[in-house]
Parts: structure tokens; sequence; C-alpha cells
């Protein structure tokens, strides 16, 4: 069942999708050529016309990405994290995933675990706008509609800014960032931060407004292939605010240092 | 069947006999003459059959897809003037086509599917017939798919009706090609995610140059110079790769005629023979006026025959070194068979520049929006346009090799989406320098400028319309495109009418070189060569360059124009010319000012080949 606050998000989505729809069928019904046509016939000519067109530049891809599939061991306990992406279509109108979720490596269970399904038009050369659902499977069973802005800022910063809007009317943001230092072909750093906001405090999710938390890790991967990186890292996990005084009420810490191993994998 | 392994030892094996074969003529020698080292076909009817077969590179076995079942397919040795026969069957399970690349056929015979044909379905045998017209050292090979990545294609050598001009004691045919055990398909969809997972030279922090400044603004690297690199790639010479060392052999004093064709999918080389200067005799199969040098960069699809003179009974290194440097092939020319060669060490990665960008002078304004100066070849002040123009738009540009009358210019707006990263601020002609990397060779590189038609061009006159192109892209996406618009979006062909004399300028907004190619008309390089422009049926335009080039617009039909990279074709750098009559009812009137009707239509009387007369 569809809740409010989900449709503008949606409508956004599938507006964005009818126009680019609209673009991809936007043939025109006189070929573009047609003077072998008189020789080898129109029927066999529209057949090679049409495929020949198509193999110069509509061709659809997928792509799947762990950017992280790490272990995450600190005092506190370690984690299983993960973060990762995938898209399908061709280069201007995608479907795309994205996964990000935490277990415990403690034996008590999956900690958080969403996934976003989106549509994705590029709009600029190094910019997609995205839109569509998210939805939590843990801690909560909650929905959200998801706005967001992905890409290739100057100097090589990969970034990734979402805004969500839950089904219970709350807003909130993440904006990841990352960048890829070449130390050699294959010893690749990559420095990242992911910063989540809230426009309002949200107990249940121990979330209060303003800046809630920020990491900010540092990853050294070895590109055995492209495809296949392994990594060690560290990353500095802290929250603030409101949202520091929940974890600490609850009896947690407000900040923390991991040390990762993990995989960089994609195809 | 004869694989080519046979071949080759047959070629040396009797290798001894060469001594008779001075009083042969070319076409006659065999290949124990050592005017080969493919496996050869001649006469005026052809079956060739396009299959799946193993081949042996590097002590490594791939699957290749390919004629007769070599690799290289085999040499077509034909007589300009022969009307031949080529009976081609499909034996793969899926479509396939043969391009003559150079050879002016009628378009019907010009093999693209879609294009110019519907292409060979599985188990169909299509009949290619057609009268020889010109003669030198072209290839032939797939226009469908990729598959041309996997080994489609193969040599063609045309002997004169007449006399050579060229005088030469031996002869062998370099086909040079890049090999990948990777499927191309995987290829493709790897530069789709992730364009520069296959380049091993990116910019590091001890190279930090791409980092920042200029190139980490824009997002570009000055280490982009090949999409695919040695890291996938084994480059072959005549399907030998440096460790399976293609044997030439020669007696010094002998002229030794090389006839190099670069088949590669992806790769443009730079071909030397170190310590053996070479005489450029012919380019893109149309015979040149000699001229000596000791490295030129060859682009896909180009072909240079050479001619080199050893005097020493020693050793020499054929060397076919990838623009990036990222891996070469290496051939042994020896006064013995089985000599073996030291490969020369790869040399230092180059490294692209603000010209490559297009920035040379650091001019900003052009970088906003629409904006861009464009300079006419050779020259660099006079005659800004700041806009791009509308259809039809008229320009008073100068132009130091042109016509006294301006031709009608005409220059499609860019479509400026996700497709097209930047326009450069500035261009202008590069046809005076060597490849990309070369300018600090220590000895003499190729230029274009270099180059001049032996006999002098048929068609003197100037061109009456000029057509504007820009070569588009965003790497970051592995989008290209002409003029912004991907293949698969164009809507219209380009018009040319027949009879009428052209000028096509090509822009190069990337930072690649491109060897564009149009099928079924040379190009007449606007070099400053007068009455002896060289006629080229591909040009490599480099980054940031502008190169003009003039065309007699002959035969009706329609015909592909693209980029030679296989895959930036695939992702869409691709258009169809239709050469139209001009009486056609479908003429926009716009197009074709009243004046350019009266342009003369004689052009029965054109030789395109040698132009002998």
């Amino acid at each position: 069942m569809m809740k409010p606050n989900l449709a503008a998000p949606l409508l956004l989505g599938f507006a964005l999708y009818a126009t680019g729809s609209a673009f991809a069928e936007d043939t025109n019904q006189t070929p573009p050529w047609d003077q072998a046509d008189a020789i080898y016939g129109e029927d066999a000519m529209a057949d090679a016309r049409r495929d020949v067109l198509a193999e110069g530049g509509d061709q659809k891809s997928f792509y799947i990405l762990f950017n992280q599939l790490e272990a995450q061991m600190s005092d506190e306990g370690d984690s299983l994290y993960w973060n990762g992406q995938a898209w399908y279509g061709g280069d201007i109108n995608k479907l795309w995933f994205k996964s990000e979720g935490r277990a415990s490596l403690n034996g008590e269970g999956v900690d958080d675990a969403e996934i976003q399904a989106l549509y994705s038009r590029a709009v600029a050369p190094f910019w997609n706008v995205q839109a569509g659902v998210r939805y939590d499977i843990e801690p909560d069973s909650l929905a959200h509609g998801v706005v967001a802005l992905n890409g290739l800022a100057p100097y090589w910063f990969e970034v990734d800014a979402s805004a969500f809007l839950s089904e219970k009317g709350d807003v909130t943001a993440r904006i990841e960032a990352e960048y890829e230092l070449l130390l050699t072909q294959r010893l690749i750093l990559q420095p990242r931060i992911e910063a989540n906001l809230s426009a309002q405090d949200i107990p249940e999710r121990e979330t209060g407004a303003g800046l809630s938390t920020l990491d900010a890790g540092l990853r050294l991967r070895y590109e055995i292939r492209r495809e296949f990186a392994p990594y060690v890292g560290v990353e500095w996990q802290s929250a603030f605010g409101e949202t520091r005084d929940m974890i600490k009420a609850a009896g947690g810490e407000g900040d923390d240092i991991v040390f990762l191993v993990g995989l960089r994998t994609w195809y | 069947m004869l694989n080519r392994r046979h071949m080759l030892q047959t070629v040396l094996g009797t290798g001894a006999a060469w001594g008779a074969s001075s009083l042969l003529p070319a076409w006659a020698k065999s290949s124990s003459n050592g005017n080969l080292g493919v496996p050869s076909l001649s006469g005026t009817r052809f079956d060739l059959e396009i299959g799946q077969f193993p081949v042996r590179l590097n002590g490594k076995v791939g699957m290749a897809t390919g004629i007769n079942g070599t690799l290289p397919g085999p040499l077509l040795r034909l007589r300009e003037g022969d009307d031949v026969t080529m009976n081609v069957t499909n034996r793969l399970a899926e479509d396939t086509s043969i391009h003559w690349h150079g050879l002016l056929v009628p378009f019907h015979m010009d093999g693209v599917p879609g294009v110019s044909f519907p292409g060979i379905k599985p188990g169909e045998t299509f009949k290619y017939q057609f009268k020889v017209p010109q003669n030198g050292t072209y290839w032939y090979h797939s226009h469908s798919g990729l598959q041309e990545q996997l080994g489609h294609y193969g040599p063609i050598v045309i002997d004169p009706a007449g006399t050579d001009p060229v005088a030469y004691d031996r002869e062998y045919v370099l086909v040079l090609s890049d090999w990948s055990f990777k499927h191309p398909h995987r290829i493709f969809d790897k530069l789709k995610k992730n364009a520069e997972s296959l380049n091993f030279n990116r910019p590091t922090l001890s190279n930090p140059t791409g980092l920042g400044g200029m190139w980490g603004q824009m997002r570009m690297s000055p280490r982009d110079l090949a999409d695919v690199t040695g890291e996938t790639y084994t480059y072959l010479i005549n399907g030998h790769s440096t460790a399976d060392n293609f044997n030439m052999v020669f007696q010094p004093g002998e002229r030794v005629r090389l006839r190099i064709i670069n088949a590669s999918a992806m790769t443009l080389f730079n071909v030397r023979l170190p310590g053996l200067p070479m005489t450029v005799v012919q380019a893109d199969g149309l015979n040149v006026q000699p001229v000596e040098t000791d490295e030129f960069q060859m682009g896909v699809a180009e072909t240079y025959d050479v001619i080199i003179a050893p005097t020493e009974a020693r050793a020499y290194a054929f060397v076919a070194e990838s623009i990036d440097r990222s891996g070469q092939a290496v051939a042994t020319l020896g006064p013995r068979a089985g000599m073996r060669v030291d490969a020369p060490a790869l040399r230092a990665v180059p490294m692209l520049t603000m010209r490559d960008m297009g920035m040379a002078h650091g001019d900003m304004a052009g970088m906003s929006g629409m904006g861009r100066m464009d300079h006419g070849p050779d020259t660099a002040t006079a005659g800004d346009d700041m806009k791009g123009h509308d259809m039809g738009a008229m320009s008073m540009m100068p132009d130091p090799h042109g016509p006294a009358v301006q031709p009608v210019k005409i220059e499609a707006d860019i479509e400026r989406g996700p497709g097209v990263a930047k326009v450069s601020g500035m261009t202008m002609s590069r046809l005076g320098e060597p490849g990309l990397g070369l300018d600090d060779v220590p000895h003499r590189t190729l230029t274009y400028n270099q180059l001049r038609a032996l006999d002098m061009n048929e068609d003197h006159r100037p061109p009456g319309r000029e057509i504007v192109i820009h070569l588009t892209s965003n790497m970051e996406r592995y989008m290209w495109s002409f003029d912004g618009v991907k293949f698969s979006e164009v809507t219209e062909s380009i018009k040319f009418y027949e009879g009428e004399r052209v000028r096509l300028t090509l822009v190069n907004d990337t930072m690649m070189p491109h060897p564009i190619h149009l099928h079924g008309m040379f190009f007449d390089l606007v070099n400053g060569g007068g009455h002896h422009m060289p006629r080229k049926h591909t040009v490599t335009v480099k980054p940031a360059d502008r190169v003009s080039v003039d065309i007699t617009a002959e035969h009706v039909g329609d015909w592909a124009f693209h980029c030679h990279l296989l895959y930036h074709m695939h992702a869409g750098m691709m258009q169809v010319v239709s050469v139209i009559p001009p009486a056609d009812d479908t003429t926009p009137a716009e197009k074709m000012p009243a004046g350019q009707m009266n342009m003369p239509m004689d052009h029965h009387g054109m030789n395109h080949g040698e132009g002998k007369s």
C-alpha cells in the first residue's frame, strides 16, 4: 500500500522515466537513410538498420559494486558492514539499487539493513538525478521516499547526496563522499566520509536534529584485479549533538574507532 | 586447410629459393620469396568462410572469429581492373559481413549491415562482385558487432594494371592487430562501467599531474591515451606476438617494401625499425612522394607502405608500440630465417598536455556554455566564431590553404547533454605535429604535413560547402559521438550531393586521437599540398585538432562514416553520409545554395585510384 508521503518522489521518478522513454521512442518514421532498400528490399534493410543503430550507443549494461564488504572491529564489538550498489540501463536512464547495512558478529543479529530502488537519469556529464524508494528492513520496517544527486565532483570526488522522507513524515539526509588516491597502479588509498543529518528528533531511532552521525574512514586496497580488491582500513565513527546524548543515555559511546578488513568487488 | 603456422614454416623452410624471385613480377612471387608471411589467395574468384577456430598466441589458446581459419585472414592479392567475385559464407551463429576498407566499390557491395546491405545471415553465402577500382595496400574486415576484435580481418594487396612506380626487390605484408583473450563484449561492458579500469598508467601520488589543477577540475586524465591497453591486449604482427617472433628475411642491399596495415580494434601504433630509416612511398593505398623518416604513428585502419634498404647482414627489429606504451609487438628482420632480435624496452609513457585539452593559451573564455573559438587551419588570430552555427550559417573565416571564395559553412549546434564532457576552447590544425608522444623522440618522425600525393590530384575545384563536425565524448560514461549525437540517436544522415566538392572539417573536442574513416570516398587532406594533397581513407584527428579534408562526392549511395576505434564506434561515434543526386526532390534548398548548382559535374573522367592518366 502506497503511503501518501511516498507519492511525491515516486511521481517524480515516473515523470523522469516517462521523459526518458519519450526521448528513447522519438524515432523518426522516415528512415535516416534508405538507398539500399531499392536493392535489398525495405524489410531486410529496416531490420538491419534498426540493429546497426541500436549497436551504435543504445546498449544496456548491468553493474554491481560492493564498495564496502567488511568486518569492523572495535572495543564496542565486531560487526559486518556492507555498502553496495547495482544498476541496469543505458547511458542516460538506469534502474539503480543501493543497499547498506550492518550485522553483529557477536551473535546479535542484523542491526540495520536498507535497500533503495531508484530511477536514475543522467542530467549532466558527471551527474545523475535519482528518485525512488528506500525500505529499511531493520531496525523497524520503515519506508521512505528518496531524491538523490549522484556523480563525480571536480577533482575526482565521488559524491552521493540523498534526502529521505519517511512514511512517518521525518526528513533525513545522507551525504557520502570518497576519493581514490592511487599510490601505485594497484595500491589505492580511499578516504571516505558519510554524514547523516536529520531535520527533527527521531527518538525511536536515537537520532537528533542536525548532524547526527559522521563516519570518516581510510581504506587501503590492493587491486589484484580491478574487480577484486581486498583492503584494510580504519574509521572514526562519531555521533553529534542530540544524537550523541541519546546514544550515551542508552549506555553507548558517542564515538568509536574501528579497524576494518574487507573486500571491494564489482562486476 | 593450411594454417598460419604451417604456412610460415613453408616460408622459412624454402627461403633459400629467394634468388630467382626478382625475375618475376611482384604479384607472381610465391610466399617462399618472402612477400607474405600470411596465407595468400589470388585470382578473380575468392571463397571466404567466416567461422570460429582456436589460435595459439604466447603459448595460450584462444578462440578467434575470422576468415578461412587463419589469424589474420588470407591475403587477397588482386589486380587493378579485374572483375572479382567474393563468395562469403557465414559459418557463425550470428550475422556477419566483410567491408573492403578503402576500396571504392559500389555502395551496395561496401559491406556495412544496415547501411549498405542487410548483412550475411548464419549459413548464408553472400556474393560480392565488383571491379577492382584502384591499386595499393588495403584490408578487409567485419563490420558486424565486435567481430573485428576477434580476428575478423585480413590484408588486400592490389597490383597495378600498369607499372608500379615503387621499385623493390622483396615485400612483406605486416598486419598489426590487438588480440584479447577477454571477450570484446566484456571489454566494452567494463569500459561502460568503469572507463579507466583497463588503464594501468593512471596518475598516481608520485606522478600526480591530473589529480589537481585544470585536469582535476575538468575530471580529465593526462594519462588517458588508450582505453584498452597492454594489460588486456597481446599485440600482434601477422598473428604473432613478440614471443612468437614473426620473421622476415632479406639480403643486404635489397630494397624491401613493407606494406603495413593497422588492423587493430583500438590501438594506434608507433612504428619504427631502430637503426633503419624508412622511406614512406604509400599511405592508405595511394602513392605519395617518397619521404624518409625514422618513426611514424599510425591510426587504426591506416596503411603505410615503406621501403627499407638494410645494408648490414644483421637482425633488425620491426617495432609496433602501442600509443600509450603499455605494450608492443616486435618482429625480426634478418639475413637468415629464424633469427630473433632483442626487443627494445618500452619507452616512457607520454602525458597529454593543456594543448590536447584545447587550452593551449590558458584561455578560459571558451569553457563556459556554448562559446568556443574556432580557428582556421594554421591561423591563430583572425576569424573567431564565438558560437555554434545554425545550419547554413555563413562564416568568413580566412584559410591559407582554401579557395579564394569561402565555402558555405555548415555547423550544427553540439548537443550539450551528459554525453559531452567538454568542447575544446581552442582548436587548430595539428597536421604539422607527429603522433601523440612522438614530439620528443631523438629521431625523425612523420607528420601529415609531409605527405604529398605522387600523382597530381584530379579534382582541383574549391569546395562549395564546408561541413564542420565535432568529435565529442564523455570518457567518464564512455559515451562517444559526433556533435554530441550518438549513432543510435541519429534521425538524418549527412548529405553530400553527387558531383560536388565538399570540405569536411573535423574538430576534436575529446582528449583522444580518433582515426576517422569515410567509406566510398577519399579525403584530400588540406595540408598545404596544393594539387598534391595526400588522399586518405582514414585520417587521425588529434585531441583539440581541427582537420579539414576536401572530398569529391562521386558515388551515389549511403556510406558509413565513423571513428575506427571499434569501441568508440560501438558507443555511438558513427554516422552515415548519403551521397544523393543534386536534383533530388528531398534536397533542402537552404542546404544547397543556387550558386552551388552550377558546379562542374564531369566526374566520369576522374580516376579515384592512382590518378594515372
